[in-house]
């Protein structure tokens, strides 16, 4: 009790010192995490779209593919990124592995099926008059499906919510393949590692606690984004 | 449609099945293993048989307690959980009561321990080495000496890539006590604090082909799996001696001293010395770890 009271003592105290190492820290942790999200999301989403629209003989086989990879294990990952960039892997002469980059690829890998996955689930949960009024109000075949897409904006929105908190928590894939190296591929989640492993409870605590706020920082203007393209629309009300 | 029906229901079945089949092995092997520790276990089991041993990832990573802590578990009754982390960890773990014993080495850290009240019964355990590895190339031009400061030195100046372990580890101790020998303050680009396991870290060395300072038992127990050489060693200040250290009960009622007074003298008992002795030795020509409890 006494370690979680000074934890939270010394997170507030680590947020007001303003230590450059942790903003350091932090921004690449914003910096991985933001890319890796804006990357699965530009694959993602029109992948998981046209997977729920498009009908093709081993759509379903890809579709149950995607399901279960939403459940990839991060430090699988990790270590299959780690193996392709690898000197001895295919990709080894890039010389990737322990640098950012590597570290986004394989959040790529964590995020992308999770935004696909839950895409294809909100577009298909639309009815088909969406795309019957379209064409009737005279749309194009690219304008009616870009209504669907619009019409599940909820949907999408928590994929999107969904894979930023995964990938901002995620500690297993980036430690593997950033390697944690002390101003050139630490984040926050690795701190909260290094930490607690050498016995700096509360100052792994503290740690968690920025991350917490950064993720609740991020979920806001998600949510504040979402909120303003339903300005117009009513919601379900039980009266 | 009743086809698919039936389809549907059969691959239910068929997930269902495998689902069973899954925990009925998992159950089997459990089966199989229990009747071997009865019969092994005609000590009687002690009042409180949980022991949490902290120690560090050396002795994890390089195979000994895999090797040994059997033998102990077999002899004495108790049922080791190891806690494999930092010395640092390892002691943290102790000064807040939640492990029992540690067996860690960093010789000044542990005296402090100890004088602070929180450890009890010290006593030397065994020692093995440390070494300087590095790629083949060798940058820095330092392979084959004995002067680890010397050798430090050649790779700062040189700013070849250096792996620290960052951690707070024993190793990591050792490494910032050989820096400070060489008045070096070790920063820029070519020094890579990790603050990871020896294990990961060596990979990651491999990986970067950057220098590192190793104990010899991960080394040796890793080697082939990877290209780095060893470039110094030999020298005393790599020297690298293991304590083991009861958690003071009158701190924490709660701590198992009576299982750590056992595994203490265990560990130092000749039987398990000789153990010690012999570990690593069929496998690597050399002995990994040699005992010198008196």
């Amino acid at each position: 009790m006494d370690v979680i009271g000074q934890g939270v003592k010394e997170g507030i105290l680590l947020i007001l010192s303003l230590d450059p190492e942790l903003i350091q820290v932090t921004l690449l942790s914003l910096q991985v995490s933001l890319t890796a999200l804006v990357a699965a999301g530009l694959l993602g989403i029109p992948a998981g779209t046209f997977l729920a629209l498009k009908n093709f003989t081993g759509r379903k086989l890809i579709l149950n593919i995607i399901y279960t990879l939403m459940g990839l294990p991060p430090v699988l990952a990790g270590l299959i990124v780690f193996l392709v960039l690898s000197n001895r892997g295919p990709l080894g002469e890039w010389q990737l592995l322990f640098t950012p980059s590597a570290m986004i690829i394989a959040q790529v890998l964590l995020g992308f099926p999770l935004v696909a996955g839950l895409s294809a689930r909100a577009v298909m949960s639309q009815r088909q008059e969406v795309y019957d009024t379209a064409v009737m109000l005279g749309a194009t075949r690219t304008q009616a499906v870009l209504s669907i897409i619009r019409e599940s904006r909820m949907g999408i929105i928590a994929a999107l919510t969904t894979a930023m908190g995964r990938l901002i928590a995620e500690v297993g894939a980036v430690m593997m393949v950033g390697g944690n190296i002390q101003g050139k591929t630490r984040v926050l989640t690795t701190s909260i590692v290094l930490e607690t492993r050498m016995g700096h409870d509360s100052r792994a605590l503290g740690i968690g606690i920025i991350l917490l706020i950064l993720a609740f920082m991020i979920m806001l203007l998600i949510l504040k984004l979402e909120k303003r393209s339903f300005k117009d629309d009513s919601t379900i009300q039980i009266v | 449609m009743k086809k698919f029906r039936n389809h549907k229901l059969l691959s239910i079945l068929l997930i269902l099945t495998m689902l069973v089949s899954v925990f009925a092995i998992a159950g089997c092997q459990k089966e199989e293993a229990e009747p071997q520790q009865q019969a092994g276990d005609s000590v009687p089991t002690p009042e409180n048989p949980q022991l949490k041993l902290a120690t560090t990832t050396s002795t994890q990573d390089s195979g000994l307690l895999d090797e040994i802590i059997p033998d102990f578990e077999a002899k004495t009754g108790y049922k080791a959980e190891v806690i494999a982390v930092g010395s640092g960890a390892a002691m943290e773990m102790g000064e807040s009561g939640d492990a029992d014993v540690l067996l860690v080495h960093s010789r000044a850290a542990e005296d402090e321990f100890v004088a602070a009240g929180f450890g009890i019964d010290r006593h030397d355990v065994m020692y093995n080495d440390f070494l300087i590895i590095g790629p083949a190339a060798d940058p820095a031009g330092i392979k084959g000496g004995d002067d680890a400061v010397a050798a430090l030195t050649q790779i700062s100046d040189s700013k070849s890539v250096f792996l620290s372990r960052g951690d707070d580890s024993g190793t990591h101790k050792k490494e910032l006590s050989i820096w400070k020998a060489a008045e070096i303050e070790p920063t820029g680009d070519w020094y890579n604090s990790v603050g990871q396991g020896m294990a990961d870290t060596y990979r990651m060395a491999d990986e970067m082909q950057g220098y590192t300072l190793i104990d010899r038992a991960t080394y040796l127990a890793n080697k082939e799996n990877y290209s780095l050489e060893s470039i110094v060693e030999g020298d005393e200040l790599l020297f690298n001696p293991y304590g083991v250290i009861a958690v003071n009960p009158e701190k924490y009622p709660n701590i198992n001293y009576d299982g750590a007074t056992a595994f203490i003298q265990w560990i130092i008992s000749d039987e398990t010395q000789a153990l010690i002795a012999e570990f690593g030795k069929d496998q690597y020509g050399q002995s990994l770890f040699i005992p010198d409890a008196k």
